[in-house]
């Protein structure tokens, strides 16, 4: 499978350096390596969803817990949780930080994909969410690591999207 | 069953533990009784309660976390229950307020109306202890053997469709999310550093 194991170990680390100790997820082909990652690491809690909503409600009780979290799902998981995001997350002015696999974008192969794709940076800019996207190894520990702190500063949702130059390795 | 009488019959048993509620009339009726800052209403995103209560759960194991959460909310995420039950956070008890209607928005009947069973439907996603009770000295009963027990336990309450004549309390939502996380707090730094 061409999901990049590099970058995924890249970006488990800075999660990681950054504090994060619960991490939910849905699996999504890019997030397969992180999400094993997280399973495989004692100092992680990996909490499986069913319905990517359910991780802004784990995400709220740990951040009241006063753990860090973060929320890996697929942009269609994104879009499955709007609800959540805005009466939980935004609401209750929860420091969320999501990340969020773009798919859907130039080089995406799977039709179902291509609808999603072209409405996720809509959607989070009509929810006001901060966003930035992961598309080179050199920034992903900056990046992470100021996402973080916007969130926790303006106590909101920030996302990152993960895109297909980070995650896939095409087979030359 | 009313459920404030049903709230009321327990509320002693809720001082030290941590308490997630859905909005509405369970919101209303706990903060008639008396709010206390280990108390949190969660007052949208139905279906969620379960799942910040997860969240807190895990987070902190030598708390005993409480949900009261409804019919309608549990309908909204009952892959939350898969998700409660692949977990089984031992120091979690959840409690159905089950009305069988959408009571705050006029009522209308939920699918347990029509026989859709909560406990059976927690049971089969994977919940080890789960009960329906409809009087109060049975809710009671139930509910201090799952306090006691240390497991995850789902607890449908059948209560009657009636609640309070307004929703909106003079606890500001904001209010109530940084003084609950501030009792968090403090409850962490008085029982020392956690492993």
């Amino acid at each position: 499978m061409p999901v990049s194991q590099t970058s995924s170990k890249l970006i488990y680390q800075c999660l990681k350096d950054a504090g994060v100790r619960i991490v939910s997820a849905l699996p999504e082909t890019w997030l397969v390596h992180l999400i094993r990652m997280a399973e495989e690491d004692e100092e992680m809690t990996l909490v499986r969803l069913a319905k990517e909503e359910e991780g802004v409600g784990i995400s709220a009780g740990a951040h009241f817990a006063g753990v860090k979290s973060a929320m890996l799902m697929q942009n269609h998981g994104f879009l499955a949780s709007v609800n959540g995001i805005v009466s939980c997350a935004q609401l209750y002015r929860i420091p969320l930080l999501m990340l969020i696999s773009h798919r859907g974008e130039f080089g995406e192969r799977d039709p179902w994909q291509t609808e999603g794709g072209g409405v996720t940076l809509h959607v989070l800019d009509a929810l006001r969410i901060p966003h930035a996207t992961l598309d080179s190894p050199d920034h992903v520990a900056r990046r992470i690591q100021k996402a973080q702190t916007l969130a926790y500063s303006a106590s909101r949702p920030v996302a990152l999207l993960l895109t297909r130059d980070l995650m896939w390795e095409e087979a030359s | 069953m009313k459920r404030r009488d049903a709230l009321e019959a327990i509320y002693s048993e809720l001082e030290t533990c941590v308490v997630v509620t859905i909005m509405g009339a369970v919101a209303a009726e706990l903060q008639s009784i008396g709010h206390r800052p280990n108390f949190f209403y969660l007052q949208h995103a139905m279906g969620l309660a379960s799942s910040l209560g997860l969240g807190i759960a895990l987070a902190r194991p030598e708390l005993k976390v409480v949900v009261f959460d409804g019919d309608g909310s549990v309908l909204m995420n009952l892959g939350g229950l898969t998700t409660l039950a692949r977990y089984r956070p031992r120091n979690l008890v959840h409690v159905v307020f089950d009305n069988e209607s959408l009571l705050s928005v006029g009522g209308f009947p939920t699918a347990t109306s029509t026989g859709s069973d909560l406990a059976a439907i927690a049971a089969a996603a994977g919940v080890p202890h789960t009960a329906t009770v409809s009087g109060i000295i049975d809710f009671k009963r139930m509910f201090e053997h799952a306090m006691a027990a240390n497991d995850l336990a789902t607890i449908v309450a059948k209560v009657e469709a009636v609640g309070p004549s307004g929703y909106v309390t003079d606890l500001s939502l904001l209010e109530n999310r940084y003084l609950f996380a501030r009792y968090l707090k403090d409850r962490a730094a008085h029982s020392g550093p956690r492993s």
